[in-house]
């Protein structure tokens, strides 16, 4: 399989590679995909308390190049945005910017999934609802 | 090889000139290298355009041939497609087909062949060697076995003749199927051993035509093919000892490098019976296809080139037992007579680094390492 350059390099280059402390409760950790499925990703966030920015992000993946290059890619991204802002990066932007072939279409799925299960985390950890579950809250009231 | 192609053009079958004799005198003696390689007589080489069809050939032909004697054929769960998608086949022609698992060590159990016999029982094909973990099936025993219940065996044997002893007498196969470009001669030809007598089999033709190969594959033969298919056997007859052993050495050579540098390694298959050339490697929490990349100027695969299109994990490493995770971590590395120990030490450092590499990449090794059991986490499946 012929692989993009920039897939090759955020492969021989992983950006923000490692591990920040899952207790914090500044600090959101997703956890995606499964070992027999041949791809794990792990992505953290760091925010800011008071301005919701992501300042740091780091991951590990297990899996092809692709993966890793889709999830190193996805920190770059998300670094310096606001929570809100990072949930609108769609796994087609990480497609297109990779170059991924159909086949590895589901690694940028993967990649997407781990944005919103660390923000997820995060949201949780916080006690920040979503717009929908906090008009559903208003309105049983 | 090379003349056949420009000034010795003639047509094996054309019996009436001298282009035609000169070419058929060339397969013939072709016919006798290979026979010579495997414990034959020329006469019961027949030409293939390669391992597949011979497989084809076999299998078809001789379900086809003894059908009013029986309907079942054994087979094994690690073979080849070329076998196994052609017994799936004849399922659908109303044959009956048993898969016989394989042990941890990749080797099948001649209790469960045993077993798997009835009278109804025509036909056994369990392979030689195996293509991707390198093991060497019992072939002996059970072309034993066979010939006790008067039933006979085929052994696709591609991997195993030329890189290890194969003697169609001796170990008692009754049709075998080998190929030119495993033993380093030209792709698209290849041969199947029909034995004449003690028994003498008899295969129904699958592609009909003019009667060529006593019957049984019509077709004109491809004379340079053939030409280089026997001078491959011819130099395997002779050098095959010695390359074993040069092979083995290599082979551990790179194993220990592997195993002494990386932890959570483990060998794939039955080493003590085994190809001296192959070696198959787990490397568990790194994913087969990202440690390719990385030495993606050594030709070694993830799966078999047959079945690499697919993401999905090897079939034979899965029938060993082993779990999807730790299949899709595994590298097939194959050595051969041009390979020297300057290119296994290169491969070594290589994979050592990747490796490492992957590893601190990998949650799963992090998680590992700091004591956390993998399979009691709520793994979110996609």
């Amino acid at each position: 399989m012929a692989y993009s350059d920039k897939v090759i390099d955020h492969y021989n280059n992983p950006r923000n590679v490692g591990q920040l402390d899952k207790a914090s409760t500044e600090v959101g950790t997703g956890l995606v995909g499964a070992p027999e499925c041949g791809d794990v990703m792990r992505l953290q966030i760091r925010v800011n308390p008071e301005t919701q920015v992501i300042e740091e992000a780091k991951f590990k993946t297990f899996g092809c190049g692709s993966a890793i290059a889709s999830s190193s890619l996805a920190t770059e991204w998300i670094k310096g945005k606001t929570v809100s802002d990072a949930l609108e990066i769609k796994n087609t932007d990480i497609v297109k910017e990779l170059s991924l072939p159909p086949v590895k279409i589901h690694c940028s799925v993967l990649a997407e999934d781990a944005i919103r299960a660390a923000i997820g985390d995060w949201k949780k950890k916080n006690g920040v609802s979503e717009p929908a579950a906090v008009a559903a809250a208003q309105s049983a009231h | 090889m090379l003349p056949f192609f420009t000034t010795k053009f003639g047509n094996a079958a054309s019996r009436n000139h001298s282009f035609g004799w000169e070419a058929e005198q060339a397969v013939e003696t072709a016919r006798e290298q290979i026979a010579k390689l495997i414990g034959a007589t020329a006469k019961e080489i027949i030409f293939t355009s390669g391992a597949t069809e011979s497989n084809n050939l076999a299998i078809k032909g001789i379900a086809e041939m003894y059908r009013e004697r029986g309907n079942h054929i054994i087979t094994q769960v690690t073979e080849h497609k070329a076998v196994l998608d052609t017994c799936k086949r004849l399922e659908k022609y109303g044959y009956r087909v048993t898969y016989l698992p394989v042990k941890a060590d990749g080797l099948i159990d001649l209790e469960d062949l045993k077993r798997a016999m009835d009278d109804k029982t025509i036909l056994v094909t369990i392979m030689a060697a195996n293509n991707e973990i390198g093991v060497l099936q019992p072939i002996r025993e059970i072309g034993k076995l066979c010939h006790e219940k008067g039933v006979i065996f085929h052994t696709d044997a591609v991997q195993a003749v030329g890189k290890v002893p194969v003697n169609v007498i001796a170990d008692n196969i009754d049709v075998l199927s080998l190929s030119a470009h495993k033993i380093y001669g030209p792709k698209g030809v290849g041969a199947l051993y029909v034995r004449r007598r003690n028994p003498r089999v008899q295969i129904a033709a699958q592609i009909d035509g003019g009667g060529h190969e006593r019957g049984m594959r019509s077709g004109t033969l491809n004379v340079p093919g053939i030409v280089g298919l026997g001078k491959a056997c011819e130099i395997a007859y002779e050098e095959m000892d010695n390359e074993a052993a040069y092979l083995r050495g290599l082979r551990d050579r790179l194993k220990a490098k592997l195993e002494s540098e990386l932890d959570y390694v483990h060998v794939n298959g039955s080493m003590e019976h085994h190809l001296p050339g192959n070696l198959n490697m787990s490397f568990v929490y790194v994913e087969g296809e990202s440690l390719l990349m990385g030495i993606n100027d050594v030709a070694v695969s993830s799966g078999s080139a047959c079945t690499s299109a697919t993401l999905e994990p090897s079939y034979v490493l899965k029938a060993l037992g082993l779990g999807d995770d730790v299949a899709h971590s595994s590298i097939r590395f194959g050595l051969g007579r041009f390979n020297t120990q300057a290119e296994v030490d290169y491969v070594a450092a290589k994979v050592i680094d990747i490796v490492k590499h992957l590893r601190e990449l990998s949650p799963l090794y992090e998680m590992v390492k700091e004591g956390i059991d993998l399979t009691k986490i709520q793994w979110a499946a996609h």
